[in-house]
């Protein structure tokens, strides 16, 4: 049986794209066979953050109109075993995503015997990102700790909840709060909201916290999701995330504040 | 509380404020979320209209639909005024 997730947020440029190369590597790392799927049409990155650029040849809407078929079309990860990317296309417009071509393409992915299907989600709630989810049996949406942000993402849990497959069958695709670009000087000096506040407010079971770091910034710079850099602390959190995802009990980390300041040690606090 | 905190904490830190905003704002927008369900109110309202219109003669404005909200089911209200009986019927 194929798990759907759906890596979705509502706002934009909040680390979905990042997290999804991430969370997809490391499930194939476990030994997971693995595909992702870039639904951000007309605007793909997937593949720049997967570091396969080059390699694109045929993309969703190839394969969803007929063009090229999905083995045509799915890139083999060369450095990780059992990962697949599937690009977006970057001529057509969204238009040519259709409910009846994604479900296609998401049943022979499952014919061929992937594990997880992972769906990299565009931003806003128009249709790249309703068909995004539509068929997901799990969500990560991804927050971060800021106002507009938190906002649009119970939106997408209002439309998770109602626009899905599972909710027009009465079930419930599994939320999992994923907060990333995380400061935890940040939320010490009282400027952004704590991992505890966004709780709160959003009341969705949380599956990680992804500390702001500039080894994401790197990892994109090279194509090199940032899973694979064991020494960042985001390459970390998003390791313990997939590792939570599978069932296994991680504490959080990176949540407290690294070394305490002079004005903090000086006057206590 | 060290005398540092202690001078910065009169004055509210601005991720409290977003809190507080985000609480009011995003239960205010789940309440309405859930009005959504009821977006079909004033094609319901069309549609008895047009259902009575076979029978009496009925204004427009004598059809009035209307939800009560309680806290456990919402009561749909359902208003006509039929015109007044005039002693040629
Ligand atoms: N943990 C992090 N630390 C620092 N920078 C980050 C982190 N996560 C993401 N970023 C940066 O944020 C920017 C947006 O990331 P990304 O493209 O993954 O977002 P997105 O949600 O997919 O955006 P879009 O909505 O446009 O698809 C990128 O420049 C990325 O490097
Ligand atoms: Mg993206």
């Amino acid at each position: 049986m194929s798990r759907i997730v759906v890596v979705t947020s509502g706002k934009g440029g909040v680390g979905k794209t990042t997290t999804s190369a991430a969370f997809a590597t490391g499930l194939a790392q476990k030994g997971f066979k693995t595909a992702v799927i870039d639904f951000d049409v007309g605007l793909r990155n997937l593949d720049l953050i997967m570091g396969c650029e080059r390699r694109v040849v045929y993309d969703l809407i190839n394969v969803i109109s007929g063009e090229a078929n999905i083995h045509q079309a799915l890139i083999k990860d060369k450095r990780v075993e059992n990962l697949f990317i599937l690009p977006a296309s970057q001529t057509r417009d969204k238009d040519a995503l259709t409910q009846e071509g994604v479900e296609a393409v998401i049943n022979s992915l499952k014919e061929d015997g992937f594990d997880f299907i992972v769906c990299d989600s565009p931003a806003g709630i128009e249709r790249g990102a309703a068909l995004a989810m539509y068929f997901a049996d799990d969500a990560i949406i991804v927050t971060n700790p800021e106002v507009s942000s938190v906002r649009d993402s119970d939106r997408i849990l209002g439309l998770l909840q109602s626009r899905t497959r599972k909710a027009e069958r009465g079930e419930q695709v599994r939320e999992h709060l994923l907060i990333t670009r995380y400061s935890p000087n940040r939320v010490a000096s009282g400027d952004m909201l704590a991992m505890e506040d966004i709780l709160e407010i959003l009341a969705v079971p949380l599956i990680g916290v992804i500390p702001e770091s500039g080894s994401v910034l790197q990892a994109s710079n090279s194509g090199v999701p940032v899973i694979m850099d064991k020494n960042s602390t985001a390459g970390q959190a998003y390791d313990d995330f997939v590792k939570r995802f599978l069932g296994e009990t991680v504490p959080h980390r990176f949540l407290e504040v690294e070394k305490k300041g002079f004005f903090k040690r000086l006057f206590g606090g | 509380m060290g005398l540092f905190d202690y001078f910065r904490s009169q004055k509210p830190k601005s991720a409290q404020v977003a809190k507080e905003r985000l609480q009011i704002l995003i239960a205010h927008e789940r309440s309405a979320g859930r009005e959504k369900g009821l977006d079909f109110l004033p094609q319901l309202r069309s549609d008895i209209l047009e259902v009575i219109r076979r029978y009496v003669q009925v204004d427009d404005d004598q059809v009035n639909v209307q939800v009560e909200k309680g806290a456990d089911y919402d009561v749909l209200e359902l208003n006509i005024t039929l015109p007044e009986r005039t002693s040629a019927h």
